[in-house]
């Protein structure tokens, strides 16, 4: 059994769903300027799990899509899965609400202990919560308040759960990720910098910071896997350039580009697709 | 007498040594230590003739027994080489008194003599009844024998030196008159002391129970706690006990147990009181051991919460570490188990992945398990988190947690902020408020203070002595020197006395002893956990917290049900002592304090600029240390900078009891300096109202621009008080107390990775520090003024001695600062080679002298006028604040204060309404600075009337400066009334008083602050 903490990055399993049709056009958008192509959208989302399946080894489970969520994609916002525990959220977007339904059934089946959201003044979405391996950092934005961060903190009673208010852009994590283990990814934009100001003073833990051009492109995935060390899931140089060399500063990291432009017209980051589990450490 | 004395202790240790395997029977009758040590005897018996031939006698024995059991702890406990230390502060030092008596030096050397005699005694079996203790000694000390053995020869050595400085001041003050009477005192004292039970409650659930002396120190039984336990890092520890109000708080170990108890309930609870941020670091596996039976309880009650699974994971490393490895033969104690757990429904599961896991840990030692369990328990995140209840500026139930890094902010179970002590320039509390003031981030101009509101004062205090206590704990190299006979405050003197992390650890690595084998005792600790305390997270809001003791004066007023609740006595009492300490100083101490003074700027003229390179900063903060903790004691004592009076006390009893709520409160208080003056002005006073970062270091104030900051002071305090919205204009009361918690050089040897965080303003204070560190022979003895003195000289000489050892231990402390300790451990303040030869070899004579100005100086510094000149480049006086709902007059008449007026900062948030109103009236010619010697303070009454209570304060100082006389008298009326107060008229009335008291003397300063509160304050 490992202790309180160790392996940060390491995964097993992955959760993620198709897209629904409905998506292009009905899916949450904070800004209606692009017309979303499904079809390159789908593409890229096969392209996505592609990697997480053969390129890095993991067991997907991949959720039908529901045409009545066009959100249902963007899956990470409907859990939060630390180490054994799952929380199932509520997220903060009335239409999808439900969606956390398919994704309950499937971390049930993972064994995983469920934790659900129940209050009804509550509202989190996954895309709030960034998790540093140390911590929980959870940003307070349109979708998430203080009393599903409480919740939060509650399910997670090893760590500390600290606030972040998110005055731009859609969640905590539109702005910023983990890039490694006491290592956060940001944005250059000044409401991304000064998330990180709060998350540095609120934490007893210090933080490297990565900064890239692009707030979109903070959005990364980082893995810790056995016999592939230190992975991290970019946007390609192709949607962000500038950002893109940056993370080749990354010297020791597999560096993977993965193409999301579709998805990010609907605010969908690299994180939304996937609910990372590590099940090992329960078997 | 002090020489017999000294060698007997010598011959004692050589005894211990040579005579370890000798029974009693033989000592009794072969008397050992004579025939081993027939040198000594015979000087001894030289100088025996007088004053030991008495004490050899029977009174001798009866007085033997009570000495013998208040010193056994301290003596025989510790180990070797602290034992040293010990023995030099008893000897020589104003060190914290072991046995809680203030006693004479010669009477300490006279135990240490009798100590030697029980043992004969002992065997001779002429022993009283009372002979308990000291066997109780001996049967401790087997353990530690072999220790001794080899500790010992440095250790006589050392001795050997420390007595013969004893002995040469000794000889040189004539001190024979000591040894001619000294058993008829000793014997009155003796049949006072009454011996009392103490119960204390252990980690393991058992209760120890011991006899202390009725008027003990906490200290005293802490040690004995800690012999019974075995245990030599106690510095993580401490005793509780439950005030009238079932708080828990810390006992200090300064004070005596009967006076902070306030009830005949002698129970104690021994708890961690510093969790160590990485118990791995600890050097001995008991105390981790005791640390993990905290920890279990922690957990077990829900004060450190922890998921399912770490509960289940900590569980099971109790259970490898208490019963070995799994059998599932043997049934597991699922009764004990369940203990583990607080939340009765998750029982069975609980149960089961606690054996399951357990399962897991085959061939885990015990010692392991327990390194196992705390490596999971410390990255909790609530570990080493002190929980109070408060609320915010909005009156937002929220939880302040005080913790090793520095103060967190929980609303509910979110962490809400976070400060650094990095982070804070100050820690304050006043009646039911807290507050802190931050470090101006990069962006910030000025300071921000935040308050807290306390549920009462003392909540407010206990929180307040927390943080002292942790800051100092965690972040400081050495422990400042209580702020004592600090002059006209009646604030909190309080400050950690122990050792400080780094302290303890230098210590720890010391340690040489077999590993002391113990029992893991899980029956025990059933019984326990059954009645374990109410159970507090952060959202529960209950008051049951681990929290400091307070003051117990000020139950004194709180049950006052007199409108005016202004108690003149007290007052008046406590005045007096103050004044009394303060008299004490001859004119010649003062003269000689003022050559040292000035000695020591010149060495900071000449200094040269401090160097800036970056790679040796952390070597140059590290050098620089001793200097730098001169220069943290003095910023602690700028604290108090403000003059006191009777209003804040006054103001205590206002905050105390319970006002209808329609009462207005109306305080006046005026100010009135009368001052003779015929003096040039004095250059300097730019650095006060300057905050020019790179300028001059604060040292090269004079003495005299201290004087004219004192006059900034009552400004000071009064913008201070518009920003607490406070009743009075007095910052300093038993409701209130400060702390300047930043300290830089402290940083760099506990937390190195964190000092990034502190931008320029910590390098400007390097530079201060820098500067100092020219002046470090003279300084040296600084530190230690308040402080047992000779304890840092022989922390140095030690350390000294130990060099390799310990630099070995440091560089394998902790691993970020592995690198810079490494090649710094010897620039160590504590080991610095060049200073250590220094101190340690001075004469006699020189060092006592020495320590003396010290202490002088110290006292000067704490009288308060000296305070803001060396504060942080930006002067703390001008930050002031003005809330939206307090009303706010200044009226300054004074072209000095113009520049300030301009860097009025404006943050804070209020909490009570109240009217403030300050004219400051100043004559012309002030410019001209006075003197800063200490003033004496003359008179303090308060005289209460129907409707209006008038405290006076009367504050004389007077210099001689270049042939010129010059005295200066502030007056402080306070005016406390419930009633309409005719202010014009009272002010008159106080010029016209000062004037026809002092014909000769001009009026040139007055000050008027008005403030009413609006609102009641809610009170306990």
């Amino acid at each position: 059994m490992a202790g309180l903490m160790a392996g940060y990055g390491h995964y097993t399993h992955a959760v993620v769903r198709g897209i629904s049709a409905s998506m292009a056009k009905e899916a949450l958008r904070s800004s209606q300027s692009e017309v979303v192509d499904l079809a390159k959208a789908r593409r890229e989302h096969e392209v996505y799990v592609e990697v997480l399946r053969t390129r890095l080894g993991l067991e997907v489970i991949e959720l039908p899509a529901d045409e009545t969520f066009p959100d249902c994609v963007f899956v990470e916002d409907a859990a939060v899965v630390c180490g054994d525990t799952a929380l199932i959220t509520r997220p903060g977007a009335e239409s999808r609400r439900r969606e956390t339904e398919a994704m309950k059934g499937a971390l049930k089946d993972l064994n995983l202990n469920i934790v659900e959201m129940t209050d009804e003044n509550a509202t989190l979405d996954g895309g709030d919560v960034l998790f540093t391996g140390r911590e929980f950092f959870v940003g307070l934005s349109k979708r998430t308040n203080q009393r599903g961060a409480e919740i939060l903190a509650d399910a997670f009673k090893d760590y500390a759960v600290s606030t972040v208010p998110v005055v731009e852009g859609l969640h905590l994590k539109s702005c910023c990720s983990m890039g490694g283990p006491g290592l956060i990814i940001i944005g250059s934009s000044e409401a991304a910098q000064k998330a990180l100001k709060i998350m540095q003073q609120m934490s007893d833990h210090r933080y490297d910071k990565m900064t890239v051009p692009d707030d979109v492109a903070a959005n990364c995935i980082y893995m810790n896997l056995p016999n592939k060390g230190h992975v991290l899931l970019h946007n390609t140089a192709e949607e962000f350039p500038e950002s893109a060399k940056v993370f080749e500063k990354l010297k020791d990291h597999m560096l993977i580009p993965v193409p999301n432009a579709e998805m990010v017209k609907v605010d969908g980051s690299l994180t939304c697709l996937s609910v990372l589990i590590n099940k090992k450490a329960n078997i | 007498m002090t020489t017999e004395a000294g060698s007997e202790t010598e011959v004692k240790e050589k005894a211990e040594e040579s005579a370890a395997q000798l029974d009693q029977s033989e000592k009794a009758s072969g008397k050992p230590e004579e025939v081993a040590n027939a040198e000594q005897e015979e000087k001894e018996q030289e100088k025996e003739k007088e004053g030991k031939g008495i004490s050899r006698y029977l009174p001798s024995w009866l007085k033997k027994q009570k000495s013998q059991s208040q010193t056994s702890p301290t003596k025989e406990v510790l180990p070797a080489e602290e034992a040293v230390s010990k023995v030099t502060q008893e000897e020589e030092g104003p060190a914290p008194e072991v046995n809680g008596h203030a006693e004479e030096v010669e009477e300490k050397e006279a135990v240490k003599s009798e100590q030697v005699q029980t043992k004969e005694a002992e065997s001779n079996s002429n022993a009283i009844a009372d002979t308990e203790p000291a066997k109780e000694e001996s049967a401790m000390k087997s353990p530690e024998e072999a220790n001794e053995t080899t500790q010992g020869d440095k250790a006589v050595e050392q001795k050997k030196e420390l007595e013969e400085k004893v002995k040469t001041e000794r000889e040189g003050g004539g001190e024979g008159q000591m040894s001619i009477f000294p058993s008829p005192l000793r014997l009155v004292r003796k049949t006072k002391m009454k011996l009392v039970v103490c119960q204390v409650a252990l980690l393991d659930g058992t209760d120890f129970t011991c006899e202390v002396e009725k008027r003990a120190k906490g200290q005293y039984l802490f040690f004995k706690v800690c012999e019974h336990l075995n245990l030599l890092e106690k510095d993580y520890f401490g005793l509780t006990y439950k005030d009238s109000h079932e708080q828990k708080c810390w006992l200090d170990p300064t004070k005596e147990i009967k006076r902070q108890i306030r009830s005949n309930n002698w129970q104690f609870a021994f708890n961690v009181k510093f969790y160590p941020p990485d118990p791995s670091l600890l050097t001995e596996d008991i105390t981790r051991y005791l640390l993990c039976l905290q920890l279990r309880e922690d957990v077990a009650c829900g004060r450190l919460p922890c998921s399912f699974v770490t509960h289940a994971l900590l569980g099971s490393y109790i259970l490898q570490a208490e019963f070995g490895d799994y059998d599932p033969d043997q049934p597991q104690p699922l009764d004990y188990i369940s203990h583990l757990t607080s939340e009765p429904n998750q029982n069975k599961e609980m149960e089961e992945k606690i054996l399951e896991l357990h399962k897991s840990h085959r061939g885990m030692t015990p010692a392991q398990a327990d390194a196992q369990f705390l490596e999971n328990a410390k990255k909790l995140s609530m570990y080493g988190v002190d929980l109070h209840h408060a609320k915010d500026s909005d009156g937002v139930d929220i939880m302040l947690g005080v913790c090793a890094n520095g103060l967190l902010v929980y609303k509910d179970k979110l962490r809400i902020n976070r400060f650094a002590w990095p982070k804070i320039l100050k820690v304050s509390y006043k009646r039911t408020n807290f507050y802190i003031k931050i470090r101006p981030g990069e962006t910030e101009q000025f300071e921000s203070t935040v308050g807290f509101k306390l549920q009462n004062h003392r909540s407010a205090k206990r929180l307040w002595k927390v943080c002292v206590e942790n800051h100092t704990f965690f972040r400081l190299n050495a422990p400042e020197p209580p702020t004592k006979a600090r002059f006209l405050t009646l604030g909190s003197k309080f400050r950690y006395s122990g050792r400080t992390q780094a302290q303890t650890r230098l210590a720890s690595s010391l340690i040489d002893r077999p590993a002391p084998s113990f029992e893991r005792t899980p029956s025990k600790r059933i019984s326990r956990s059954l009645d374990g305390e109410p159970m507090i997270s952060i959202t529960e809001m209950g008051r049951d917290m681990a929290e400091n003791g307070r003051e117990p004066r000020l139950e004194l007023h709180s049950d006052s049900k007199s409108p005016l609740r202004v108690h003149g006595d007290n007052i008046y009492v406590r005045h007096s002592n103050l004044m009394l300490e303060d008299l004490d100083k001859t004119q010649d101490e003062v003269l000689k304090h003022q050559a040292s003074i000035s000695q020591l700027k010149r060495s900071f003229m000449e200094a040269p600029p401090p160097s800036p390179p970056q790679p040796n900063q952390w070597e140059k903060r590290l050098t620089s240390s001793p200097a730098a903790v001169i220069r943290i004691q003095q910023q602690q004592q700028q604290v108090v900078s403000v003059p006191q009076t009777e209003a804040s006390a006054a103001d205590n009893m206002i905050s105390e009891s319970n006002e209808p709520a329609k009462t207005t409160e109306v305080e006046i208080e005026e100010t009135v300096v009368i001052q003779e003056v015929s003096k040039a002005t004095k250059p300097g006073f730019v650095t006060i109202t300057s905050s020019s970062p790179v300028g001059p270091p604060a040292e090269q104030e004079t003495r005299k621009q201290e004087m004219k900051v004192e006059e900034e002071v009552v400004i000071a305090v009064e913008e201070k008080v518009v920003k607490q919205e406070s009743v009075s204009s007095e910052s300093e009361s038993e409701d209130e107390a400060e702390y300047h918690p930043n300290v830089p050089i402290s940083i760099s040897h506990t937390q190195i990775s964190e000092v990034e965080e502190e931008e320029e303003q910590q390098e400007k204070e390097e530079d201060e520090v820098a500067e100092h560190d020219v002046s470090v022979p003279g300084a040296l003895t600084l530190p230690v003024a308040g402080q047992p003195a000779k304890e840092a000289s022989e922390e140095i000489e030690e350390s000294r001695t130990e060099d390799a050892e310990a630099e070995k231990k440091m560089t394998s402390a902790d691993e970020k600062e592995r690198e810079h300790k490494a090649e710094e451990s010897t620039d160590d303040p504590l080991m610095t080679p060049e200073e250590a030869p220094s101190s340690v070899s001075l004469p006699e004579e020189p060092v006592a002298e020495l320590v003396s100005s010290a202490e002088e100086e110290e006292e000067h510094k704490m009288n308060g006028e000296s305070s803001l000149v060396e504060e942080e480049p930006q002067p703390q006086v001008i930050c002031c604040s003005e809330p939206p709902v307090v009303k706010t007059e200044m009226v300054t008449i004074s072209d000095t204060f113009a520049a300030q007026k301009t860097e009025i900062a404006t943050k804070e948030v209020p909490i009570v309404h109240t009217e403030t109103k300050t004219i400051t009236y100043e004559a012309a010619q002030l410019d001209g600075n006075g003197d800063d010697e200490p003033g004496v303070l003359m008179t303090a009454q308060t005289i209460t009337s129907e409707s209006l209570c008038t405290t006076t304060t009367t504050h004389i100082t007077k210099t001689l400066k270049g042939g010129l006389s010059e005295t200066r008298i502030e007056k402080r009326i306070v005016i406390t009334g419930d009633c309409d107060i005719d202010h014009d008229q009272a002010l008159a009335q106080a010029i016209k008083e000062a004037k026809e008291q002092h014909p000769d003397m001009s009026v040139t300063r007055v000050v008027v602050h008005k403030e009413t509160e609006l609102t009641e304050e809610e009170e306990d």
